[in-house]
């Protein structure tokens, strides 16, 4: 029925992927983002989130990362 | 000398190559265009001597991070023969870029594919001969850690070291660095031919334990205790044996220099036992402590957990305009500051580095609590001292916070906050002693001079004159407290307390030895003088005083070589006296206005 939601990175569920499908972030940190493994169409999993609002866990490839809601919200994601 | 640079991405064993291929052999440089510490080491390769240099991490060329400035300055200020490149084996489709961009430069380069351990457990393949022809230079799988196929790594690097016959222009490269280069494309049609990776990724082991460690509810708890056992640990290890080397120094005080220094005239006796061997006896105290720490903390940051715990609690500290890493060494900065400071290294911001520097010398170390349970004891009652301890505790805290909330803005963090949770590793036994032993020496080389010539100093203040009785009010020490009784009665401090602070500059462990020597009484009997002499209110207004206005000695000449900065370090001292008067004032004429 909802065949592809677009939403931001920060509001998946622990447990959820998605595939990134827009990063709109200044150009040091599209650059570390992109260098870490962020790049449009790549799956990404959010595995969980720190509690008091705290840092997200994500997982992309082989790789784990820790960032900010923030900068989270700058990627764009779709879950399907 | 042919000179080879390591450069890689962040955590992927750089370091532990440059330890690998240089044995303990190397040295802090200085290096033209950049400010941060670079370790160096000569190396046999090839049967010639090339100079090594363990680069800081960096993710992309173009970056804009401190360490990827500083990475740029020194390719263009520094001719350099060869780049070997350093990559995880298990990262290689997104590492690959770094190698294509060092390549697009002209420099002459090899790939080392690093953690092969690690790639072969997780099942990944990698047809180096492929990635090698397909790039067009030499590539290796290679692992740091255990020695595997570094004898290799060398063969390949001298290869290119002899083929090349000249010099690749610094400046050249400072040209070619301002064009950008697509290389995407390319990076993935390599790893598409070369690479084969399981579609299962992840390491299983640290997805269980970082259920349990990570846990919502149990993660905090968890890391707090751990931080409170390790604390314990290297602190209560640490006390006897700064214990032993001070009895081995006072032994070899009385009974070698002592008598040979029989005939010497007081003074020089007095400035050679009191000054310079005291002050080298101040040095040697931190020896253990620094090992210690590093040992546990070589432990702690190569396993992985150090960033989880930035995880953990970065939601209370990203409002401090601290990270997760700073409040760890803060932490450990209630044992000794000394070792706290030199652990910020872990965090690659400079601002926020700046920033946790500045707070670690507010946090009540063991040297600063043996004068307040002294003082506690003498002033208080046994049921009322453990409250007043508390509340020292807690007004550290409070000026901690105090000053990150201040200075935030004067250190402002432009770095993105994205870290990378390495899987759970555990170091060997070679980099866990390694890294003490390197430390140390940094430590030494760095700070003894400076160290013993404070101490030297604080002699001469309190022996001079020399027909004043030592640490009396007629010598230069007690002139000082006088002219500071303005600012000091105010704060219910007099002279002789006066001079007391002056000691404590240099350690705060030999504030009771001042008391003793300037009231000529020992243990019983100087704590009832000083309860007789000194009431509650102006004690505890001492105490809060010692506690703020300045760490010691050791602290500051750490502060200054870690920043590389003596301003930075006058900045830290005079906040510290200015903020330890400001809360000793509002404390003790609020106590007498109250009618204390
Ligand atoms: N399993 C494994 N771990 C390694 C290897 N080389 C380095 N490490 C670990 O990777 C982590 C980062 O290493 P380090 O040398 O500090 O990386 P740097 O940031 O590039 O200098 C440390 O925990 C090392 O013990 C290796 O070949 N195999
Ligand atoms: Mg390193």
């Amino acid at each position: 029925m909802n065949p592809a939601s677009t939403q931001n990175l920060s509001s998946l569920k622990p447990g959820e992927t998605a595939l990134i499908s827009n990063i709109d972030a200044d150009n040091s940190l599209f650059h570390r983002l992109a260098a870490l493994g962020f790049r449009n169409g790549k799956r990404v999993e959010l595995v969980r989130c720190a509690s008091f609002n705290g840092p997200l866990h994500v997982r992309i490839g082989s790789t784990d990362i820790i960032l900010r809601r923030t900068e989270a919200s700058r990627i764009q994601v779709q879950t399907s | 000398m042919k000179r080879i640079a390591l450069l890689g991405m962040p955590n992927t064993g750089k370091s532990t190559l440059f330890n690998r291929l240089s044995g303990a052999s190397a040295r802090v440089g200085n290096w033209p265009g950049i400010t941060v510490d670079l370790m160096s080491a000569k190396i046999l390769i090839g049967g010639h001597i090339a100079e090594l240099i363990d680069l800081p991490g960096l993710y992309d060329l173009h970056g804009y991070s401190d360490d990827e400035q500083v990475v740029r300055h020194f390719l263009c200020n520094n001719t350099i023969d060869l780049v070997m490149i350093v990559a995880n084996s298990a990262q290689i489709d997104r590492q690959l870029s770094l190698a294509l961009q060092i390549r697009a430069l002209g420099l002459p380069c090899i790939l080392l594919l690093n953690m092969s351990d690690e790639a072969k457990r997780a099942g990944i393949t990698i047809n180096t001969e492929e990635m090698s022809f397909k790039l067009n230079m030499p590539v290796v799988q290679i692992s740091a850690k255990y020695g595997v196929r570094c004898p290799d790594a060398l063969k390949a690097a001298s290869l290119v070291l002899s083929k090349q016959k000249q010099h690749v222009d610094a400046e050249k490269i400072s040209k070619q660095l301002q064009q950008d280069s697509n290389i995407e494309a390319e990076m993935e049609a390599i790893v598409e031919a070369t690479v084969q990776m399981p579609m299962q990724l992840g390491d299983d082991l640290t997805n269980r334990i970082d259920k349990v460690l990570l846990h919502p509810w149990l993660g905090l708890p968890i890391f707090f205790a751990a931080m409170y056992i390790l604390f314990q640990f290297i602190f209560n290890a640490g006390k006897p044996l700064q214990d032993g080397i001070a009895w081995l120094l006072a032994i070899f005080r009385t009974n070698a220099l002592e008598p040979l220094l029989l005939n010497a005239p007081t003074w020089l006796s007095g400035l050679l036992l009191d000054g310079v061997y005291n002050g080298l006896g101040t040095v040697a105290a931190f020896i253990p402590i620094i090992v210690l720490f590093f040992l546990i903390m070589t432990m702690v940051e190569d396993s992985g957990y150090l960033s989880r715990a930035a995880f953990l609690v970065d939601a209370l500290m990203a409002k401090m305009g601290l990270d997760g890493r700073g409040f760890v060494m803060v932490l450990m900065g209630f044992g000794c500051n000394v070792p706290a400071l030199m652990g910020t290294r872990v965090m690659r911001s400079k601002n926020m580095r700046l920033l946790t520097m500045l707070v670690i010398p507010l946090s009540l170390c063991s040297a600063r609590l043996q004068v307040f349970l002294f003082m506690t004891a003498t002033l208080f009652t046994a049921s009322q001292a453990p409250l007043v301890l508390f509340a020292l505790y807690l007004v550290s805290f409070i000026t901690i916070f105090i000053t990150a909330m201040l200075f935030k803005n004067q250190y402002p963090n432009s770095e993105p906050f994205i870290l990378e949770l390495p899987p759970y590793r555990f170091p060997t036994g070679r980099q866990i002693w390694l890294r003490g032993w390197q430390e140390v020496k940094y430590f030494l080389s760095r700070a003894s001079k400076f160290i013993t010539i404070g101490v030297i100093l604080v002699w001469a203040l309190t022996h001079f004159p020399l027909d004043a009785a030592p640490a009396s009010s007629a010598t230069l020490a007690g002139k000082i407290g006088d002219c500071f009784s303005v600012v000091l009665n105010p704060i219910g401090i007099d002279s002789q307390l006066a001079i007391t602070l002056i000691f404590g500059f240099v350690a705060k462990e030999i504030v009771i030895g001042a008391l003793a020597v300037i009231y000529g009484l020992q243990g019983d009997a100087l704590m009832h003088l000083m309860a007789q002499k000194l009431d509650w209110v102006q004690g505890m207004s001492f105490m809060l005083f010692t506690l703020i206005y300045t760490p010691c000695l050791s602290t500051i000449i750490t502060l200054k070589n870690e920043a590389k900065s003596w301003a930075f370090a006058m900045l830290s001292i005079i906040w510290s006296l200015m903020l330890a008067w400001i809360v000793s004032f509002v404390f003790y004429q609020s106590a007498r206005w109250l009618g204390f």
